[in-house]
């Protein structure tokens, strides 16, 4: 029997709807949803290898609990009793000694992120964390300080854009299919693509204008464009003037940073930063200045985010046509958007978090995601207090935050370590025990509640039966709590009870779903009057060039540039990315993905490699003030001579996951555990790495 | 050649290898062959800017396909309703005479099975009516299928976009 079934993909985060063909049990074919505009069939290549992590024998079948050292790779099979009790035991005893504050939740967000957040409060722990610091924290703190939207609120325009402005993010190679189609789709009609990287990618390929830039500078681009604009007045005066604070202040501290200042310290040519500038105006306001995805590169992060946001006010084009448009929720129209488990009646938990968000010491960065990489250092130092256990559920801490050793070293100080996995992931690997999800093809999750033009709600549901002895997250989570004696917060027998319960206010049934996938809750597009009607969510209802958030915090919205040291003779800044074959670390063992790409190697600079001795292809002896290790090169003149590259996710350690053990480096090994203490991300680009040839 | 065309558009194609995996599922095969494939060319600096090409290689279904001529057994045949290429696993031997005779390397050796696999348009699909499964899930929409006398050319109209006096 051949049956069609309407869901979403999990292979990365972006969860696009598909449609999942199954027959017999066995899914056969998976594509974009045909039903959802600018899907239609597409799906990207990792989205197109779901069906080999369904049916692949190496990812985590039964619970697991460790009998060997951490790390040894001795587990023994547990049933799912046995692993709940082991969890239970210890984690109750920790909670008892140390409070319970001294157990840590870390996690990818996902549809389950309130379901965490529930059991957390309920034993009384502030400690939820999210990788989102890793990622968009600072660009998060950004948008938020201009707009009053974070930047996942943020929807831009890329069908009728007339110019897209791309900093590193490489468009083409981390595949949001939407997105891409969408983009492909403008540029059929005459969209413009500038992009900056100190690496030529796939995306480089396709642009129109694109520059080298001397790698971590791209604030200082930035500030040479905002100076030709507001020096030839090629801004939205009209916008400008209707939507805009504090532009006195910005054109008085952006007088020194004239495009010759931009070119000495970015390398690109100061009348071509002129020329661009011009362009832009042209093209304005259909113009969008992509505020990237993983920004967390630099100690500045935040001041590089809000150039991008100032140069999109300056061209008028938040909530406008070809720019950027505003995220509108149901409440728009009257409706109500699905109910979270954290809208029940839950204690208050009035303890200062391990990463100290929400204090003086990191005002701005959002409490409902914290700031993942302070972790290592709050178990070590015992500041604020003692953390004891943590659990991991599809966050592979180890190989995601800067510094392995480091992390590992706090890993040691832990009494309990618990992993909710798919896939024998490093984090996994090193644990006390591993609880295996069921993948999204196996498992119905909690809706996903998406804002846009038009709200809507789409369903991940079962296409087929588990392949192993595996559950869904928010039912592990419920036996996590039954263990902690707070199962009352957890009403829930079934997934389905659980989704109902989610949509009871909605008006929607679980059964409305069946047809496409999806429901939304209107069928017009809610675009606000860029004139009259934007409403922006700051304390002043304008776009704060001068931040009240930032200022109220005594942070300064406008500090003076500091220059991007070169490295010193013979290093390199370590710079790392994506490519479209994998998602951050968690397909490396996909055995379709894995084919194609199999490990990461080493970009670096003709020039600077001949005066190494180093070859294309040699085997090279990566090392920073942190770690090292060995790798292939790439030798070329695709990417600027300061830098080296690496490609994230890869140098695996899990035996069990064989495909991927120990091929390539993990850049994790090399970084620097540094933030941009205002923003709240890790300065993944920070780190100075030398090259020897081995 | 075969009733079908299959074009790649690219200026749309982003060489993400959707195609090629989505082509080796619906065959049910894992590692080792790609009956269809992504060779990315480049980059190369024209005119100051870095090009590259992404260029997929199915089958191109040939109107005397060397690699029919080559089998010995008749495992190798061309679809007489409508063309297309298609090897007949259950008469397969293995021998590898098809691989060595077609000059673009389509036919790919399954170590699994000890048989050839290739580029078939997915017969399976085209049979009810559908894409083959690169053109269904390419992410770009580069990939067009259809009866060649059928299919537009998008060249055609984007060149007529661009001297059009409007």
């Amino acid at each position: 029997m051949k049956k069609e079934v309407y869901s979403l993909c999990y292979m990365c985060s972006v969860r696009c709807p598909i449609k999942v063909t199954v027959e017999n049990d066995q899914v056969k074919f998976l594509e974009g949803n045909p039903h959802v505009s600018g899907m239609e069939g597409s799906i990207c290549a990792r989205g197109a290898a779901g069906i080999g992590l369904l049916n692949d024998y190496q990812r985590v079948q039964h619970p697991m609990i460790r009998t060997g050292p951490r790390g040894s790779g001795q587990w023994k099979k547990a049933t799912w009793n046995e692993a709940f009790d082991f969890i239970g035991e210890r984690m109750n005893e920790i909670i008892d000694k140390n409070g319970g504050q001294s157990v840590a939740f870390g996690e990818r967000v996902q549809l389950t992120t309130p379901i965490a957040k529930t059991l957390m409060r309920a034993i009384g722990s502030p400690n939820h964390f999210t990788h989102d610091a890793l990622c968009r924290g600072s660009v998060r703190t950004a948008t938020n300080s201009l707009f009053g939207y974070t930047v996942t609120q943020l929807s831009p325009d890329y069908k009728n854009t007339n110019h897209l402005v791309l900093y590193g993010r490489n468009f083409f190679e981390a595949i949001e299919v939407k997105g891409v189609r969408n983009l492909v789709e403008g540029m059929e009609k005459g969209a413009k693509i500038t992009y900056i990287d100190p690496r030529v990618t796939v995306t480089a390929t396709k642009a129109h204008r694109y520059w080298m830039i001397r790698p971590g500078t791209d604030l200082a681009l930035n500030y040479g464009l905002i100076h030709v604009i507001l020096k030839e007045r090629l801004y939205d005066m009209e916008y400008v003037d209707r939507w805009v604070t504090g532009l006195k202040e910005l054109q008085s501290f952006i007088q020194p940073y004239t495009p010759d200042w931009a070119e000495k310290e970015t390398g690109i040519p100061s009348q071509e930063i002129t020329a661009f500038a011009r362009e832009l105006s042209r093209d304005k306001p259909a113009v969008i200045f992509h505020y990237g995805y993983r920004c967390a590169s630099h100690t500045n992060e935040i001041y590089m985010r809000r150039s991008i946001g100032i140069l999109n006010a300056l061209m008028g084009s938040m909530e406008t046509k070809g720019g950027y448009f505003i995220k509108k929720g149901p409440g728009e129209v009257g409706e109500k958007k699905a109910r979270k488990l954290t809208d029940q009646k839950l204690p208050e938990v009035d303890i200062i978090r391990f990463d100290k968000v929400g204090t003086p010491d990191f005002p701005l960065p959002e409490l409902k995601f914290g700031v993942a990489q302070m972790l290592p250092y709050a178990i070590l130092n015992e500041d604020p207090y003692p953390i004891k256990a943590l659990i991991n559920h599809r966050f592979d801490t180890l190989l995601s935050i800067p510094d392995t050793t480091l992390t590992k070293k706090a890993f040691d100080k832990l009494d309990l370590i618990v992993a909710i996995e798919i896939n024998y992931s490093d984090t996994a690997w090193y644990s006390d025990v591993i609880l295996p999800e069921s993948i999204y093809l196996e498992r119905l999750d909690p809706v996903h509640q998406t804002d846009g033009l038009i709200p809507q709600m789409y369903l991940q549901v079962p296409a087929v039966q588990p392949r192993y002895d595996t559950l869904e997250g928010a039912l592990i989570l419920k036996q996590i709590a039954e263990r902690l004696g707070v199962g009352e917060h957890f009403s829930y027998e079934t997934m389905e009870d659980l989704v109902r319960w989610e949509l009871e206010p909605t008006g929607f049934t679980l059964e409305d779903f069946e047809a496409k996938g999806f429901v939304s809750y209107t069928d017009q597009q809610i675009i606000w009057d860029r004139k009259d009607n934007i409403k922006f969510k700051t304390p002043s209802g304008k776009i704060e060039f001068v931040s009240s958030m930032m200022e109220d915090a005594d942070i300064q919205s406008f500090p003076e540039y500091e220059p991007m040291p070169s490295p010193p003779n013979g290093q390199f800044r370590l710079v790392t990315g994506r490519c479209a074959l994998h998602t951050h670390i968690s397909t490396q063992n996909n055995p379709y993905l894995n084919e194609i790409v199999q490990e990461n190697v080493l970009w670096i600079n003709t020039e600077k490699a001949t005066e190494l001795h180093i070859d294309n292809g040699a085997w090279v002896e990566v090392s920073s003030k942190y770690g090292s290790g060995k790798i292939k090169t790439f030798v070329t003149d695709l990417i600027h001579p300061e830098a080296v590259f690496l490609l994230h996710g890869f140098g695996h350690q899990a035996t069990m996951a064989a495909r991927s053990f120990n091929k390539g480096l993990a850049d994790s090994i090399l970084q620097e555990n540094i933030s941009d203490m205002i923003g709240g991300s890790p300065a993944l680009h920070h780190t100075f790495v030398s090259v020897k040839p081995v | 050649m075969s009733n079908y065309y299959l074009y790649q558009d690219k200026k749309r194609c982003i060489g993400c290898y959707s195609c090629t995996i989505a082509c080796k599922t619906n065959k049910n095969i894992l590692v080792g062959p790609k009956p269809t494939d992504i060779i990315p060319v480049g980059p190369k600096l024209i005119d100051g800017v870095p090009r590259a090409s992404y260029v997929f290689m199915p089958c191109f279904h040939c109107e005397n396909p060397w690699c029919v001529t080559a089998c010995p057994t008749g495992a190798m045949q061309k679809r007489p309703s409508d063309g297309i290429v298609v090897v007949a696993t259950d008469l397969c031997v293995g021998c590898k005479s098809c691989m060595s005779a077609c000059p673009w390397g389509t036919p790919q050796w399954n170590s699994e099975t000890g048989k050839v696999v290739k580029c078939d348009y997915c017969l399976d699909r085209v049979n009810e009516g559908l894409s083959p499964a690169c053109v269904t899930v390419c992410t770009t929409q580069c990939l067009h299928f259809g009866k060649a006398e059928e299919m537009t050319d998008i060249r055609r109209e984007r060149y007529a976009r661009t001297v059009a006096e409007l």
